[in-house]
């Protein structure tokens, strides 16, 4: 799984049946400091998260399984959670 | 599987049942040497570790499975399996 930053939306109305009734979101993976690592990537959500939210997401098989029209789809990232604190104290 | 540093916990409320009453630990994979490598990723903790800890990392979905005893939770893909106690390097002269 990964930390991520929701930053945009996606519209698209022509797609597989298997995407219908998903809300598409941009997310760009973040570090724990909230830098950016990585290039942005589209998800869909199965965790009401908007734009601005920090999120936790997963890519690959994974997150076929998450899809609610059924597991067998080529989706490759879902938004599984909506982040409220990350505590990254402790460090030496 | 990896080795990776813990650098963080996270808090998530609102998120997938599968992950329900587990904790979330952001790892930073590193290499032998313990110098960062590679991006950051998020694992449900299977053996109490905490930030700081020097851990090992399966970013799989059967493993992870297996590591959180849970077959059912198919949205689950890295998980952490042991907190690494030493690593020894032979050097080559």
């Amino acid at each position: 799984m990964k930390l991520g930053k929701v930053i945009g939306r996606v519209v698209s109305t022509h797609k597989l049946a298997c995407f219908d009734g998903l809300k598409l979101l941009l997310v760009q993976p973040v570090d724990e400091a909230g830098k950016d690592c990585g290039p942005a990537l589209v998800a869909w959500d199965t965790a009401r998260a908007g734009e601005g939210d920090t999120v936790i997401y997963e890519s690959g098989k994974e997150a076929a399984q998450a899809n609610p029209n059924g597991w067998f789809n080529p989706g490759d990232a879902a938004i599984l959670g909506v982040v409220d604190a990350v505590n990254a104290g402790g460090r030496e | 599987m990896t080795a990776g540093r813990v650098t963080a916990s996270v808090v998530a409320t609102e998120k997938h049942p599968h992950y329900l009453g587990r904790k979330l630990l952001m790892v930073q994979p590193v290499d032998a040497a313990g110098s960062p490598r590679g991006k950051p990723v998020l694992a449900v903790d299977g053996v109490q570790a905490g930030v700081g800890d020097l851990v090992l990392v399966v970013d799989e979905g059967g493993s992870a499975r297996a590591v959180i005893g849970d077959e059912g939770a198919v949205t689950v893909r890295t998980a952490i399996c042991g907190i690494i106690d030493r690593i020894d390097i032979e050097v080559k002269e």
